[in-house]
């Protein structure tokens, strides 16, 4: 069983904010813009400070380096970034290139809508949509326990939505891992997750 | 055997300083000011160390040139520093400057000063005083533009760094593009004039120690060590400046940490 415990998590604007996810949950995230939901999840990822406990199973956040916490806890932000021409390249600096993860790869860009020759293509060229579902795969290729969602789907239509969303419930089932969803979408909030929460004014309600 | 100049020969070349001012004051490129104190500056300071350089030659006090020695790294660090757009809070920019210059150009002088010249005493101070003042003038620069490009493509990219970081990457891996392109920056001026030397550019040095009437291969050699002293220095300063600010932009949790950083001073010279 996987179990990510947050106790008495403080940051910013929120105090004491306490949630558990467990293997194969999707806790579904709302709340209005500015209330701290991406803040949420960039605290669990260590990329701000925070105050209180967030323990994977055993594994207490501050006791592992950041980067390797990171890689068991993975934040795919709302906006993601490319530094290198090709799409190639980025993959190519997470791979360890084994065969499983070359298979992992190209079962990933089907089912997400790419053609073959997805890796080629240049950075310059992609949409915003297409950024979003490579920035997924990308993500992935680390094999993370928990993946922190933020709006994930914001750029894309209703049928990649729908590839996206399936994608990563599959993916959730395989590995065991589990999802902190967010989102404005209320309808896609209560088809995917198996329980529901906003944020309001610092705190996080149960509305499930 | 010296072409004496005239004043009128120096305000023609002032006047050329200041139509360039003026023209980049028109086109509004915001470096008019920076460029008159400099001016101004290199003109008070050569004419008050002209007068006191004889005297100061004659020295023999260790102390005094000791002295000497601290005070010329402390400005070489000082300036680094206000080349800066964006600067480290606190005495952390100063320090790192300041101590990577230390660590360059002054043991570098002081081991060339033991092993290779050989003066006596070592530390005479027609060997020490300029050698000390070529490297720190090179290395200053390198260690500017390096320190400059770093913290500024750190700042601009920090969407970037971030992705980098969310993907699972160290901090030490977050910033090395960044970090690789700095460093290119800052070894960019001694990589040209070492290229260049002779083909192109007549070191100062070399050329008025032959018209001083100085044997050429004599000169020559000297040249060659100066030149390779600098490259050192310059490359080791750049090294630890980098290592170091790298370090200090990012907290123990592997964050970037920009409130470490003062906000950009540069939109503020008119």
């Amino acid at each position: 069983m996987r179990l990510l415990n947050i106790k008495k998590l403080k940051f910013l604007h929120c105090d004491s904010v306490d949630l558990q996810v467990r293997t194969s949950e999707v806790a579904g995230l709302s709340g209005a813009s500015g209330s701290g939901k991406s803040l949420f999840l960039r605290a669990l990822a260590d990329l701000e400070e925070h105050d209180g406990e967030i323990i994977l199973d055993e594994l207490n956040q501050q006791s592992i380096a950041a980067h390797l916490w990171r890689q068991k806890v993975a934040l795919l932000s709302a906006e993601t970034s490319w530094w290198f021409d090709t799409v190639e390249e980025h993959f190519d600096e997470l791979s360890e290139s084994n065969m499983d993860d070359l298979e992992f790869l190209n079962h990933g860009f089907s089912s997400l809508g790419f053609s073959e020759d997805v890796m080629q293509w240049s950075i310059a060229r992609l949409s915003s949509g297409e950024k979003q579902r490579l920035g997924l795969l990308r993500l992935l290729q680390n094999k993370p326990d928990v993946l922190l969602l933020d709006e994930p789907t914001a750029n894309l239509d209703k049928h990649n939505t729908q590839l996206f969303e399936a994608f990563v419930l599959q993916y959730l089932k395989d590995k065991s891992a589990c999802a902190i969803w967010v989102g404005h979408d209320h309808e896609q909030l209560q088809r995917i997750s198996t329980k529901r929460y906003e944020i309001v004014k610092g705190q996080l309600k149960n509305v499930s | 055997m010296l072409v004496e100049l005239s004043s009128f020969d120096l305000s023609l070349a002032a006047t050329l300083v200041v139509l360039l001012g003026a023209l980049t004051a028109y086109m509004q490129l915001g470096i008019t000011k920076q460029l008159y104190i400099a001016a101004a500056r290199t003109t008070v300071q050569l004419l008050l160390i002209g007068l006191v350089l004889k005297s100061l030659f004659a020295s023999t006090s260790m102390a005094f040139i000791l002295l000497i020695s601290l005070i010329m790294i402390s400005v070489a660090g000082w300036e680094i520093l206000s080349r800066q757009t964006r600067k480290l809070k606190g005495w952390w920019g100063f320090g790192i400057s300041t101590g990577s210059l230390f660590v360059s150009s002054f043991i570098i002088t002081l081991l060339c000063l033991i092993t290779v010249i050989q003066a006596d005493p070592w530390y005479s101070p027609q060997y020490a005083i300029p050698l000390l003042g070529m490297l720190l003038g090179n290395t200053m620069t390198g260690i500017a533009l390096g320190m400059d490009r770093l913290i500024q493509n750190a700042w601009q990219q920090r969407p970037v760094i971030e992705q980098r970081l969310m993907l699972g990457q160290t901090a030490d891996e977050s910033i090395s593009d960044i970090r690789r392109e700095a460093m290119r920056a800052g070894m960019i001026p001694i990589i040209n004039s070492m290229a260049a030397a002779g083909l192109v550019s007549l070191p100062g040095m070399m050329t008025g120690q032959i018209l001083a009437g100085a044997a050429p291969v004599e000169a020559v050699k000297y040249q060659i060590l100066i030149m390779f002293m600098i490259t050192a220095g310059t490359g080791l300063g750049v090294i630890s400046v980098l290592w170091l600010i790298s370090k200090r932009l990012f907290d123990e949790r592997e964050r970037l940490c920009f409130k470490r950083l003062l906000k950009d001073t540069n939109s503020r010279h008119k």
